[in-house]
């Protein structure tokens, strides 16, 4: 814990006699309580999911080491393809929602300084509350027979938006979208404000309008925000589980079963440990190739991402 | 990310970098911008206009007046009805969660932080940093079957413990991430200073570092409180008695008790925000500047 490769390299004996330790391996073992931590209940599970995935176990009694069982079923089963498909159906379709709205909301709030601080304040509430309480009052909202469109007796609105496959996914969506282009627009907010006025000033010169400028500067300089905000929004969206799980339960039928979902039911409701884990790894790794993917989309490497994140 | 401060959302409100702007601004309305920022201002706020007053409508007059329309006679038995349904104990049960999560979490994110910056050049360290940086797209969907096992087999199933020990460590990572950028921003001359002074690293870190860092300590607890607080799949894999629901959990459970009752749910809800509105009122410009400045990049 004390010494480690840094002192041998800097043999300044005058830094240490001065009193100060100020070696790094001094240091080390201030990560140690955060790093132990993580390892127990993130990275070893992460390895154990992987080893879980390879036996039969029920949730409660032995778990046995069965080899390619467990994958066998798992891949073989229709649910995981239809999974796959929703899961990228709900990915694409709220990220082709969210992007441009929030990208012009946030180009908006940017410039008009007036009203900027209330709609900060008031864009933010969606991000506050759970997706259990969103999800209930969502389906209250939006119930056929004790909703909004029931109690305003306006027709279009008064669709069993829940209870259809089609109006269900696009309901998803939507809420979706609720919940998260305020925290979106506020990303594009703080990035359209770093753009040097500068280059706006040079373009008015030359005679650019609004919609020129637009284009040709604000969503190029917005290039990695959109990265970062991609990113985000893609691998965020594998993982939506309490929202659809309160909603839909994944239904009607199985038109709203993402991954997440489906890992949920096998695992926990049809006590299938095994195909559940399976269905983790795929998770893990659809994950780890589209965040992987977007940063390479994103050109430049690490760091400016990373910090974003 | 040195601009995660107060300073970032009215920075630009004076002072030259806004004067350019506001010229531009002469040849008129953003009319197309400023619509659909207005359009979505009432999208998003209509659901929670509708949720909060249909919480103080009764039964009766939900089922027969137009449900825009503020409640003609104001009642508070939905909210009765809420909080002798246990609301309490679920409450409860929340705070001690997200106090037992967040405060943990934070304390041993702020020391790794401090730990990575000061020894940047230790191999260790930096494979540390490596591993909260992955860690970062671990989904907890992901490994909540091998969390499961553990919990069982600490013998840990069905109490609070079991949700808050998983919690600290999901907080972990970005807490490091966010904590350290700050960390790197103190000028090296101060913690040379302290040095010169006989300051050991240990007293370094609480006396220098800690109050430098308050803006970003209070952003990083702000966000994880709200990601605990709201935290739904840990509490309804790891626990089973109602007596240890959590308040997202009991929610879900509340929507089932009360079937049809709509203003009794619209209640439930608007009693389980009421918190986290408040927390946000305190924190707000903290956490907002913090995560705008710190996403915007």
């Amino acid at each position: 814990m004390t010494t480690i490769a840094p002192p041998v390299v800097r043999t300044k004996g005058s830094n240490r006699s001065s009193g100060g330790r100020s070696g790094s391996g001094s240091v080390t073992w201030m990560a140690l309580p955060a790093f132990v931590w993580f390892v127990l209940f993130g990275i070893i599970p992460l390895f154990g999911v992987l080893f879980l995935s390879f036996t039969t176990w029920n949730g409660i009694g032995d778990i046995s080491v069965t080899g390619l069982t467990s994958w066998k079923a798992t891949l073989t089963d229709p649910g995981l393809p239809h999974a796959l498909w929703i899961t990228f159906v709900i990915m694409a379709l709220s990220w082709a929602v969210q992007t441009p709205m929030s990208i012009l909301i946030g180009v908006f709030l940017a410039t008009s300084k007036r009203y900027r601080e209330l709609l900060a304040v008031l864009y933010f509430i969606p991000l506050l509350l759970s997706s259990a309480a969103i999800a209930i009052t969502f389906k209250a909202l939006l119930d056929p027979n004790f909703g909004l469109g029931a109690g305003l007796g306006i027709d279009a609105l008064n669709q069993d938006w829940l209870g259809n496959s089609t109006l269900a996914m696009a309901t998803l969506i939507f809420i979706v979208s609720w919940q998260f282009i305020p925290f979106h627009s506020l990303i594009y907010q703080g990035a359209v404000r770093q753009i040097p006025t500068s280059m706006y000033e040079a373009s008015q010169i030359d005679g650019a309008g609004r919609v020129r400028q637009f284009f040709s500067i604000t969503l190029p300089q917005l290039k990695y925000t959109i990265i970062t905000s991609s990113t985000l929004m893609v691998v965020g969206s594998l993982t939506f589980f309490d929202l659809i799980y309160v909603l839909t339960g994944g239904g009607p039928g199985d038109s709203t079963r993402t991954l997440a979902l489906e890992m949920y039911q096998k695992g926990f409701q049809a006590n299938l440990m095994g195909p559940a884990s399976a269905i983790a790894v795929i998770l893990v790794l659809v994950g780890l190739a589209l965040s992987l993917l977007l940063r390479r989309l994103g050109g430049r490497a690490d760091e400016s991402q990373l910090e974003g994140v | 990310m040195s601009t995660i401060t107060e300073r970032t959302p009215s920075a630009t409100v004076t002072g030259t970098p806004g004067h350019p702007r506001r010229k531009s601004r002469a040849r008129g309305y953003n009319w197309f911008g400023g619509s659909l920022s207005w359009i979505w201002l009432v999208i998003v706020m209509l659901p929670i206009y509708w949720i909060v007053i249909t919480s103080f409508k009764t039964q009766d007059t939900y089922f027969i007046t137009n449900p825009l329309a503020p409640p003609t006679d104001l009642t508070f038995q939905n909210y009765k009805d809420v909080i002798e349904a246990d609301f309490v104990r679920y409450f409860f049960n929340s705070v001690v969660v997200t106090a037992g999560a967040v405060i943990p979490a934070v304390l041993v994110s702020f020391m790794a932080g401090y730990a990575i910056v000061r020894g940047a050049s230790n191999r260790l360290l930096r494979g540390m940093n490596w591993v909260f940086l992955t860690g970062l797209a671990i989904p907890l969907q992901a490994v909540i079957i091998p969390v499961y096992l553990i919990i069982i087999r600490l013998k840990l199933y069905d109490t609070l413990l079991a949700i808050v020990l998983p919690s600290i460590a999901f907080a972990i990572p970005l807490s490091v991430l966010v904590l350290s950028n700050f960390i790197r921003d103190v000028p090296k001359e101060l913690f040379e200073s302290m040095r010169m002074d006989g300051a050991s690293e240990w007293g370094t870190m609480w006396r220098l570092a800690f109050p430098l860092t308050r803006p970003a300590l209070v952003t990083v607890t702000i966000y994880n409180a709200l990601g605990i607080w709201n935290g739904f799949l840990l509490p309804l894999v790891l626990t089973q008695n109602p007596d240890q629901r959590t308040i997202p959990l009991a929610l879900a459970n509340f929507q089932g008790q009360f079937g049809i009752n709509v203003p009794a749910i619209a209640a439930s809800v608007t009693l389980t925000t009421v918190p986290i509105v408040l927390l946000y009122a305190i924190g707000r410009r903290q956490l907002l500047s913090g995560l705008t400045a710190g996403f915007g990049k």
